[in-house]
């Protein structure tokens, strides 16, 4: 993350408008005294945001994420963000997002559930402009009749939109996801959009104590003349791109040229994980590994997990668990290593399609360990008394089916 | 030729010529540039891959020969017949997605704005009219009602000519097209009079067959709306395939179409503060006329 060569643009050791202390991504994250904050998700997107140097944010009014949205706006009023707007759709917001960032600026906004999906034609767009754009779901139900709960089914639809996905399981993973994920989308090799995905309501409206950086010091702005392809603003010499664009040819060339565009994203998902798995360490939590019950979960998912692993514990019984950080690009290695000694594993998960446990299953050896839930989804809250219950209901037939046919 | 557009001399002997051409003999930074250019610099847009004797790359040969600093100006287009000709042009432009280029107008202008505030930095839409009359409508008038600075161009052809001739909202009513088998059945949509109403400080409708009155209307559109607020220009470019005209025809086509009282006769809309500018703009150039011709005599 270098900084910009405008000459208006503060480098490292310089202060902005705001008189914050521009500072090397590394020592703000590892080295800044860091201190208790009692605060929202929502209000911790603002305290991210502020510690963000960013160009562009726009905003458009959706539960949940309402509130963050309109509290990036006071940070524009109080000048720590060079322009916001209220967008006209999400649609157009992502728009709006994706021209900001092809001139160069480093770009922030929130959805979330509807309007995700609303929004869903701009984010393979973004991916395959290389738009290293921020974007916070704040997850909620996509179903109809209309819902505003809780709800994680909208990650399923991102998956293979070429973003990176962060999944916060509290309000520090969200600050720290926040700033890291600028960190690292940006970088040249990567280069990509990042979805910082937090369950909606429970981590944007419940307070949570955040180990906060301080407030006086600032990510560097963003450069965008590291990218790998031309920032449009006619400070590099224009290029005719092509005699004949792509769109209007049937050949090999074509389709080679589409294909191995999508293989160089999913690439650059991948290069992330050099940048990634020192700065989160690691892209996966490992508890209790050498337990021969795992479960393997993401967001609140995992907060209920280890409530769950602690009744076991009272029961005597070893659960382990593996949290998922990133998403995309996704911890196969990790989780397979991580799960390799497990005879089950659990996927705990806020929505009623189990797409984790696909995951999961599509990528890890034996896969008839993984067993899909327990699930709820609409709103439900998981308590972890419920995680146990299913488990041992599992477990108790699965042996009983033994004791049958075995 | 100005300064800012250069090769770097260890990449000139690798160069192709039609690039070096363009920097030895372009138009950028060229204060009176316009399409009295034509034949002896090289143009912004040498190649097209339209059909022969589309009006539509007469229109974009005339507009880019008009925009007033090339040099720093980002066009942004959308899906369709122009899509296929912007890879050609020698400014930065953006295709995205189909239909929202006014957003995405919208974030760059604001954008360059953050950067350089400073500099002058222009951003011109240039989409068809389904990209702006019908599933970009909502982006189009929203961009207006913030007053974003920007220029919209409409590339009109009363169709959708990319996807094979189907019925648009700019249609006439009563035309015969796929996905209108029985003929249109509502009016073209009045967008100038929209673009009006909904804040354009300036609007003009016309078609391409003038390149003295494309440069002038260009001009002043991107001027005015560097300085005073958003501007709006509706250009007749007949798809000649779908209407049944041949190459040679397209010209005669628009001249047609701009006769006294046809659908596209010249027509322009100028708010109280564009007129201003305009207005300023004249005076300054009077006094620099009238302050060389002191000096030369």
């Amino acid at each position: 993350m270098a900084t910009e060569t405008n000459s208006r643009v503060p480098q490292i050791g310089q202060r902005n408008k705001k008189n914050q202390l521009i500072t090397d991504p590394n020592e703000m994250f590892f080295l800044s005294p860091r201190t208790p904050s009692f605060l929202t998700g929502s209000e911790v997107i603002r305290e991210a945001i502020r510690r963000a140097s960013v160009d562009f944010s726009v905003a458009y009014p959706i539960t949940p994420q309402s509130e963050a949205s309109s509290l990036v706006g006071e940070l524009f009023a109080e000048g720590y963000v060079g322009d916001y707007m209220r967008g006209e759709s999400e649609f157009a917001v992502m728009g709006q997002c994706a021209g900001a960032a092809f001139g160069g600026a480093r770009v922030f906004t929130t959805t979330a559930g509807p309007g995700t999906l609303r929004a869903f034609e701009n984010f393979p767009m973004w991916a395959g402009s290389r738009l290293p754009i921020q974007v916070v779901f704040t997850v909620r139900g996509v179903n109809s009749p209309l819902t505003i709960q809780p709800d994680t089914l909208e990650i399923a639809f991102m998956l293979e939109t070429g973003m990176l996905l962060w999944h916060a399981e509290t309000a520090q993973d969200l600050f720290d996801f926040m700033l890291k994920g600028y960190y690292v989308a940006e970088q040249p090799e990567v280069h990509l959009p990042i979805g910082v995905i937090c369950d909606g309501f429970f981590v944007t409206h419940t307070k949570d104590m955040v180990m906060m950086t301080p407030e006086d010091l600032a990510l560097p702005h963003y450069d965008p003349y590291r990218s790998p392809v031309v920032c449009m603003d006619m400070e590099v010499p224009p290029v005719r791109m092509m005699r004949d664009p792509f769109v209007m040819k049937s050949n090999y060339i074509s389709y080679m040229t589409h294909a191995s565009w999508q293989l160089e994203i999913r690439a650059a998902i991948e290069r992330s994980r050099k940048h990634t798995i020192p700065i989160l360490d690691g892209l996966i939590d490992v508890e209790n590994p050498d337990a021969e019950i795992m479960m393997v979960a993401s967001g609140t998912a995992v907060s209920q997990a280890r409530e769950a692993i602690r009744l076991f514990r009272d029961k005597g019984v070893k659960v382990g668990l593996v949290k998922i950080k990133t998403l995309r690009p996704f911890p196969t290695e990790e989780i397979r290593k991580a799960t390799e000694h497990a005879k089950h594993i659990f996927v705990p998960e806020f929505n009623v399609a189990g797409w984790l446990a696909r995951e999961i299953k599509s990528t890890i050896d034996r896969n008839g360990r993984v067993i899909a839930g327990p699930h709820v989804a609409g709103g439900m809250t998981m308590p972890p008394e419920i995680i146990v219950e299913e488990i041992e209901k599992h477990l108790a037939h699965r042996r009983n089916k033994e004791l049958v046919h075995g | 030729m100005g300064k800012k557009i250069q090769i770097n001399k260890e990449f000139v002997d690798i160069m192709p010529q039609d690039y070096l051409d363009l920097v030895d003999n372009g138009t950028y930074e060229s204060p009176n540039r316009g399409w009295k250019d034509f034949g002896t610099a090289t143009e912004l847009i040498a190649e097209h891959s339209l059909c022969a004797g589309c009006p539509e790359s007469i229109a974009f040969r005339h507009i880019m020969a008009s925009i007033p600093n090339p040099e720093d100006t980002v066009m942004v287009g959308s899906t369709g017949c122009t899509s296929l000709v912007f890879p050609m042009i020698a400014v930065h432009n953006i295709h995205s997605l189909f239909g929202n280029q006014n957003a995405i107008a919208t974030g760059l202008k604001r954008a360059l704005a953050v950067r350089f505030p400073d500099r002058v930095k222009d951003v011109i839409v240039l989409a068809g009219d389904g990209a702006t009359v019908d599933i970009g409508l909502d982006m189009t008038l929203q961009s207006w009602f913030r007053k974003e600075r920007f220029t919209t161009i409409c590339f009109d052809n009363e169709l959708y000519a990319n996807t094979g001739g189907q019925e648009s909202g700019l249609m006439q009513k009563g035309f015969l097209a796929k996905m209108a088998p029985v003929g249109k059945k509502f009016e073209k949509v009045r967008l100038p009079e929209i673009a009006r109403e909904s804040g354009c400080d300036y609007v003009a409708i016309m078609t391409a067959s003038k390149p003295s009155l494309v440069e002038k209307v260009i001009k002043q559109a991107v001027l005015i709306a560097r300085e005073v607020g958003p501007t709006y220009i509706q250009i007749y470019t007949p798809c000649i395939l779908e209407i049944g005209k041949q190459s040679m025809e397209g010209l005669q086509e628009m001249r047609t179409s701009e006769a006294p009282g046809e659908r596209f006769k010249f027509r322009e809309f100028i708010s109280p503060e564009a007129q201003s500018f305009l207005d300023g703009l004249a005076e300054k150039k009077k006094a620099e006329k009238l302050a060389a011709t002191g000096a030369t005599s």
